[in-house]
């Protein structure tokens, strides 16, 4: 009964399986199982569970409504280390934000408060992006096409960092946004 | 098609004409792919490591894009194709069946790899191994890699004709050998994967040419997931087979229980390929029941079958030097084990190293809500450098010290430097592997040229222990890659300059496997059982590192914003 031989004992289904293999057997089986019951025991408990809610949609159409928003709520501008200027815009408490990932920047800058509730509409107008909100470390992919709705409640203030982290093309690293808490 | 078959006087294997050449052919190839991978890793390593950033942004994404393919495909593939051969037509000691078609594989498989280089080099295809939609990559990259799966396809079904062969000439009496019964999983597991390939990169293709107007983002990533992440399965099946052959022809191991090994192989089969999900759990797309279900397995069955062979693999060892003798204490007989012998050493390396870093990591990286902690970070490329290149790259290493005596007819080259070769391999990578998961745990990004962020409107500080790790990764990556170079000077040197070795007798006729004598099965009934202590300590210390860790991670995850 060698691994590079057929097992000697024909009917090799039928040999006793040795007491300490059940006992591991059992446990890979249990902690498996507490694995498992673990997410669905967050989804109820838990506190951090990534929203369900998406739509399908077009860049155009992401574009319109994420305008809007921004034409309706921003509080001031500020000037990028490369000369453009971006729209720092106040999400109203408890209310809808939309952040637009395209080559290659996140477009505008959100303002948040502590301990509110917001939902942030996330979209892309090209390519696959990824939302990795630093030093937080929360990361979402971003899918073009779709419109994702996420919940978030900011726990911390200050100035946050969003970084792009799916590969978008050579301008990739410069791809930088920003979230204020206030 | 005439043929004949060589009994090799070390090992007795026994190499048939068409088999013999087609794995030597294919484990070439496979060799060469390692060398272009190992190139352009070194651009990455060098890139990445912020002290030095090598190469400008266009071919860092490049030499990234080759790096991704050409070790995740080329080298993995073509060193598999060599191994399905083996397991069947060596192990069944059978003719190799169609074996023209094995050359079909074979140059389909050149043509494939190569074109999809030359793609790539030509600059217009840096779209990284994953080339989500819609960035667009040139057709001959896609049609390159469905050339090269195609191959791959074809050798699975000359494997599975020559299972058939050997049934049919009788060459052996009752069930297949535990190896080839791992690399029939690989192989199932390889025929599902591929034909899921097709199912996207043949849209993709016709994309790229202009012939279909869109592909859906999203779909694309959870079709083409069943490719990128059911292929990484296909190594998992046939590493672990390697891991059962390496201990039997070294120490004459055997399976504790047959039954309990190809169950969990049969979990595999049916449980592996759900894999797509782990890389969606962070996408908008799917909804979280389907997430939970899928990311786990279907409730963690094939997690359950790793942990499996997580014991029976050491514990046939255990068993095999406690039958020697090696009986003192818990560990005398791991002490006393063959450290020497390379291929022993890098299975060994390669079983610790793929559990306790490779599997752990990635089941906390395949968890709904932790994966938002891990997505895209820098701990992803971690995870897997401890999967396929500590787990499968080293264990193809290690099986290649016994290959290429008996195969290829030489003596390994300077035996020395051959003993040291898997540690310096294994415990580099191994190390690479942790502090990039480190530096990810940090929030560092994967696939980035710029860690300062370069012409960006803002600036943003990496923590100062997320640069050291990436300084580690940097450092300990290239001591890796002199692993790897030495492993390949040892392989082809030896190729050239080794000592010719007696081929051994050759015959017109196959000489069946004896079936077992009745004396021998009675012998080793009831009477032949070890007990394995050492190797139920070994597991329960993985399970504890596994169940800490596990849960330090939730702990993370609760101290993040509120997500709902």
């Amino acid at each position: 009964m060698s691994a590079i031989l057929p097992p000697s004992e024909r009917l090799w289904w039928k040999e006793p399986i040795a007491k300490t293999e059940w006992m591991w057997i059992a446990i890979a089986f249990v902690w498996g199982m507490i694995m498992f019951v673990m997410m669905i025991y967050w989804h109820i408990y838990g506190k951090q569970n990534l929203s369900n809610e998406a739509y399908k949609t077009t860049p155009e159409a992401y574009a319109a409504k994420a305008e809007k928003f921004i034409a309706e709520n921003t509080v001031r501008n500020e000037t990028g280390l490369d000369g453009n200027e971006i729209p720092v815009v106040k999400v109203p408490n408890g209310g809808e934000g939309y952040l637009i990932a395209r080559l290659w920047n996140w477009y505008p800058i959100l303002e948040l408060e502590k301990g509110q509730e917001y939902k942030i509409h996330l979209s892309s107008m090209d390519y696959n992006h990824g939302f990795s909100l630093q030093p937080v470390n929360i990361n979402i992919q971003v899918v073009p096409g779709y419109e994702h709705v996420v919940k978030m409640t900011p726990t911390s203030s200050g100035t946050f960092a969003i970084v792009c982290n799916e590969f978008c093309g050579i301008g990739h690293h410069s791809m930088l946004g920003r979230i204020y808490v206030k | 098609m005439a043929t004949t078959y060589r009994t090799c006087p070390a090992s007795g294997l026994q190499f048939e004409a068409h088999a013999e050449k087609l794995m030597k052919w294919n484990a070439v190839a496979a060799v060469l792919w390692l060398l272009v991978g190992g190139i352009t890793a070194i651009g990455v390593i060098m890139t990445r490591w912020p002290a030095f950033k090598l190469l400008p942004p266009d071919q860092f994404y490049t030499i990234l894009t080759a790096h991704g393919v050409d070790m995740l495909l080329c080298w993995i593939i073509f060193f598999e194709m060599a191994v399905l051969y083996f397991a069947s037509s060596v192990l069944l000691r059978c003719r190799l069946a169609t074996p023209k078609w094995g050359w079909v594989q074979f140059w389909l498989m050149v043509v494939g790899s190569v074109m999809t280089n030359v793609a790539i080099f030509q600059g217009e295809s840096s779209v990284m191994f994953t080339s989500y939609v819609p960035m667009m990559a040139a057709p001959h990259f896609y049609l390159g890699l469905i050339l090269f799966a195609v191959g791959a396809l074809i050798g699975c079904f000359v494997f599975l004709g020559t299972l058939v062969v050997a049934k049919k000439d009788k060459t052996y009496t009752g069930s297949i050998p535990m190896v080839t019964f791992g690399a029939l999983t690989a192989c199932i597991i390889a025929i599902f994967t591929i034909l899921t390939g097709a199912g996207i990169l043949l849209p993709t293709l016709a994309w790229s040419l202009g012939l279909i107007k869109e592909i859906d983002a999203q779909l694309y990533r959870m079709v083409w997931w069943g490719l990128g992440h059911s292929s990484q399965q296909i190594n998992v099946s046939a590493h672990v087979a390697i891991w059962y052959l390496i201990p039997a022809v070294v120490i004459g191991a055997k399976p504790l229980s047959e039954k309990v090994s190809r169950g969990a192989f049969l979990m595999y089969i049916l449980f592996l390929q759900l894999a797509s999900a782990h890389h969606l759990l962070s996408d908008p797309g799917m909804s979280a029941e389907w997430k939970v279900l899928n990311t786990s397995y279907f409730m963690y069955f094939a997690v359950m079958a790793s942990m499996i062979h997580g014991f029976t693999v050491p514990g046939a060892i255990e068993a095999a030097q406690r039958r020697k003798g090696f009986t003192n204490g818990l560990f005398e007989w791991l002490r006393k084990a063959p450290w020497g012998n390379p291929a022993f050493a890098g299975m060994f390396i390669s079983l610790v190293s793929f559990g306790f870093l490779g599997g752990i990591s990635g089941v906390v990286l395949g968890t709904e809500q932790i994966n938002m902690l891990m997505h895209n970070t820098f701990y992803v490329p971690g995870h897997f450098h401890t999967t396929v290149v500590t787990g499968t790259t080293l264990a193809f290493m290690a099986v290649t010290y016994l290959l290429v005596p008996t195969l290829f007819k030489r003596e390994m080259i300077h035996p020395k430097l051959c003993q040291i070769q898997p540690y310096l391999f294994g415990i580099a990578m191994s190390i690479t592997g942790l502090v990039m998961m480190g530096a990810g745990t940090l929030g560092v990004s994967r696939r980035h040229w710029d860690m300062a962020f370069s012409g960006a409107p803002f600036q943003y500080e990496w923590p100062g222990a997320a640069m050291l790790m990436m300084g580690m990764t940097g450092f300990f990556g290239m001591v890796t890659i002199v692993g790897g170079a030495l492993w390949i000077y040892l392989v082809v040197g030896s190729l050239l300059w080794g000592k010719k070795l007696e081929g051994g007798a050759v015959s017109d006729k196959p000489t069946p496997i004896p079936a077992a004598t009745p004396a021998a099965s009675a012998s080793h009934h009831g009477s032949d059982h070890v007990g394995v202590p050492g190797t139920v300590v070994l597991v329960m210390a993985l399970l504890v590192s596994f169940v800490l860790y596990y849960f330090v991670n939730w702990k993370y995850l609760s101290e993040v914003w509120l997500l709902s």
